[in-house]
């Protein structure tokens, strides 16, 4: 067994030139030649790509998708994300326990089935949804359950499930996936009919310098959810001294509720492809690469087909449409499950081969990025909307939209309404007019922008959506008034306090110290104080977080105690005599009780 | 009028608090002008005798003992100060919070490298007050007022601290009195 590991490990290293930074690829093979890294392998990798063997422990320890510990053959990832929960994946969830005999964590004693729960795997439309290996199955219920599992236990192949096929590529046979597009409505920029290289053709007939003029003069904002503007990225890339440059697209889209870069993924990658190869001439960048989220690896052989596609139409290669001296390529990075990824320094930490950890800034990614390489990171939709100006002219993309954010944004929405999917909208779209739009005017509350937005009551339905007011990823998330809004705001906590990347202490402290008073509070042993802990607590956090993730992580519970005070004051009470409610003298003394063999004479029962 | 009332106690720390309030040195007879002492290891007073305005906690919960000292203090106390940090955060006693109780007890008087106990026996007389699961520190206990933070606080801030809460005035604690490098 051991020569064998030596030597698959060998090939494996050798396939990825023994490169330190091909570290993701590494791991992932070895994860699911073995199902799993184990000790002796990790030693093994180390040796063969010379580096620490700590420093292949720290990548396996970071990502969920790889283990030290052996795990099945078929692993079944449940979503549990909140609005998987609201769809009632609990059900689903002790259906699953109990087709299989096992809790969740664990692995079934032939050591084929492992079953686990994953945060949000971009399917909130259509929850609850599971991954099972890369298979995605989504609309689970009980009775499916029962089927699925009977079904996996004769061949332990996810990719023999019988399933039904979605609509569009999903039902490509490279896809072959029962996901549904769930396309609401289509707009002027993103799914328009688009001709493949029409951008591309005027961008290459200009120079780079007028490409970021024409990028500038669109006011073209980042897609991500922080909106800084794409001319002016491109500018600062283009201008900082470099012996290569790079441009990243960031598809991880991980914030719980965004789902929208997942069907632009599916109809128009091309058009991404293209934004990609625009930039990347624009930067001066001889080759990008799309960092995908490990949640998405069934598109992972359209996106390589239709990479192979515009090799082949000379889209992408050398003197890319008989631009002399244009050489430009396109590679996939594939993540393995760790929101932090979605971060743009930490995304570049993944691509390196290392940790998900962000980086210190200044340097910006511009400056420094993707092996000390000046770098521009944009988002998917960023990118499309970058082909779209370049086929349409600037002047044509900011008519749509409003004055400090023009443009279309895709909204992906789901929870307590009617038509849950992404739409394409102009840019200063109100609220309640979006609420309408999808069949939701009653809501209780509207999270903007996912967890690390804003939870946002019927007050706030006037607003806009756009950079100056409302601003968002894409995640726009509906909560009915059945919806208790303080277990919500725990629920996103518990999200962060698993996905912070554990480096500065106020986020891996203080998300857990919110946590805590939030199930205080929950349990029906709150007090008027822990209200104000909850806000000076959630501001310092805020405010001395190394990264964007500690900067937003208190938003969920800040926005709640903000707009559903009441919610909150409903449920604390002063203690009558100045003890702490949630000590417990019994559950204290247990031990020492059970040690002495006599029961406490202080404390009676 | 008679003077307001403080009463003090060492749970589980070190005493090193209480020497820290006794080094306000010449002060102390200043202290006994504006307040009486009740219940406290300075006056050897062992039972409340009256309502205190200030009650001063050194240390934490680390046995039965103390979690009644303490209700009784909260009791007793219109304010209640926790005084260092075995009282804010367990501190050096809560460094068994991650070893269980049984092991603690067995490596203390059972298997410790020093130990003579040739008949095995673990004190279990039903004098000696039962340890609890892990040390808590006096806010997971009852609701506390005030933290002085240090190890200890020294003599000048908890001299501050007391001279402005019995003259309700707001507290003045200059960065040379809490930074602690």
């Amino acid at each position: 067994m051991s020569e064998n590991l030596q030597s698959e490990i060998k090939a494996i290293c050798q396939g990825s030139g023994n490169d330190r930074t091909k570290m993701m690829d590494i791991v992932r093979a070895v994860q699911e030649k073995f199902g799993q890294v184990s000790s002796e392998a990790m030693d093994i990798i180390a040796k063969f790509v010379n580096c620490h063997r700590v420093e292949v422990e720290g990548i396996v320890s970071f990502y969920t998708f790889l283990s030290k510990n052996p795990k099945g053959k078929v692993i079944i990832r449940l979503c549990n994300d909140v609005v998987d929960k609201m769809a009632g994946v609990g059900a689903v969830a002790d259906a699953f326990k109990k087709e299989l005999s096992i809790d969740f964590g664990q692995t079934t004693t032939d050591g084929k089935i492992t079953l686990e729960y994953t945060p949000c795997i971009g399917m909130c439309d259509q929850a609850p949804a599971a991954l099972i290996n890369d298979e995605v199955i989504t609309y689970l219920s009980t009775d499916k359950v029962k089927e699925i599992v009977a079904d996996i236990k004769k061949h332990y192949d996810p990719s023999k499930l019988k399933h039904r096929l979605g609509d569009g590529n999903n039902a490509d046979e490279l896809v072959h996936s029962c996901v549904h597009n769930g396309l609401r409505k289509k707009g002027p920029v993103i799914f328009a009919d688009y001709k493949s290289k029409a951008g591309l053709k005027n961008a290459l007939a200009v120079s780079p310098v007028e490409i970021i003029n024409v990028v500038k003069a669109a006011r073209l904002r980042g897609r991500g959810g922080a909106g800084f503007p794409t001319g002016m990225k491109w500018q600062f890339t283009r201008a900082a001294v470099g012996e290569k440059k790079f441009i990243l697209c960031n598809a991880d889209e991980g914030e719980p509720g965004t789902f929208k870069d997942r069907v632009i993924l599916t109809e128009r990658a091309d058009m991404l492809f293209e934004g990609m190869a625009i930039g990347g001439y624009a930067i001066g960048a001889q080759a990008g690469i799309l960092y995908l989220r490990g949640e998405y690896a069934y598109l992972i052989k359209l996106l390589e087909k239709i990479l192979k596609d515009r090799r082949y139409k000379n889209l992408l290669g050398k003197d890319i449409l008989g631009k002399k001296g244009f050489n430009f390529d396109i590679t996939i990075q594939m993540g393995a499950g760790a929101y932090i990824c979605g971060e743009e320094t930490a995304l570049i930490s993944s691509c390196e081969g290392l940790r998900g950890d962000p980086k210190t800034r200044p340097p910006f990614p511009v400056q420094k990025g993707y092996l000390g390489y000046p770098t521009a990171v944009n988002n998917v939709e960023t990118l499309c909307c970058a082909t779209r100006i370049l086929e349409m002219g600037a002047a044509w993309f900011a008519e749509t939209g409003s004055k400090g954010s023009p443009g279309t944004k895709l909204l992906s929405v789901s929870g307590d309404c009617k038509q849950p999917g992404v739409y394409e909208l102009p840019f200063g779209i109100k609220v309640k007019d979006l609420l309408k739009e999808v069949g939701a005017e009653d809501a209780q509350a509207v999270l903007v922008g996912g967890p690390s937005g804003q939870i946002i009551g019927p007050n706030d339905y006037n607003r806009t959506i756009c950079y100056d007011d409302l601003a968002t990823g894409g995640a726009v998330i509906v909560f009915g008034s059945e919806r208790d809004m303080v277990e919500i705001a725990t629920e996103y906590m518990e999200f962060f306090v698993e996905e912070n990347c554990g480096y500065c202490t106020p986020c891996r402290v203080g998300n857990v110290l919110l946590k805590k008073h939030l199930d205080k509070i929950l349990a029906g042993k709150g007090e008027p104080q822990d209200l104000d802990a909850l806000q000076e607590l959630g501001e310092s956090i805020k405010t001395t977080s190394r990264c964007g993730l500690g900067q937003t992580s208190p938003n969920p519970v800040l926005t709640t105690l903000k707009n559903f005070r009441q919610s909150y004051e409903k449920k604390v009470k002063k203690s009558p005599d100045g003890m702490q409610p949630t000590f417990d003298i019994r559950k204290a003394l247990a031990d020492a009780e059970k040690i002495a063999n006599r029961q406490s004479v202080m404390f009676t029962k | 009028m008679s003077k307001p009332k403080i009463a003090t106690t060492s749970l589980a720390g070190c005493f090193g608090c209480h020497m820290s309030l006794l080094d306000i040195d010449e002060r102390i007879l200043k202290l006994i002008e504006l307040v009486d002492f009740d219940k406290s290891p300075i006056d050897d007073i062992k039972e409340f005798t009256g309502r205190c305005a200030i009650g001063l906690i050194e240390g934490g919960c680390a046995n039965e003992d103390n979690v009644h000292v303490l209700q009784e203090f909260r009791k007793h106390c219109d304010i209640l100060v926790a005084v260092g940090d075995c009282a804010i955060m367990g501190d050096i006693p809560a460094m068994r919070n991650n070893i269980p109780l049984k092991e603690c007890l067995e490596e203390a008087y059972l298997n410790g490298p020093s130990i003579h106990n040739p008949e095995k026996v673990m004190p279990n007389d039903k004098e000696l007050p039962l340890c609890l699961d892990r040390v808590y520190p006096c806010h997971e206990v009852v609701k506390i007022d005030y933290s002085l933070p240090g190890c200890p606080p020294g003599a000048d801030t908890i001299w501050q601290a007391l001279v402005a809460l019995l003259n309700n005035k707001p507290l003045e604690l200059p960065y040379e009195l809490i930074k602690y490098d």
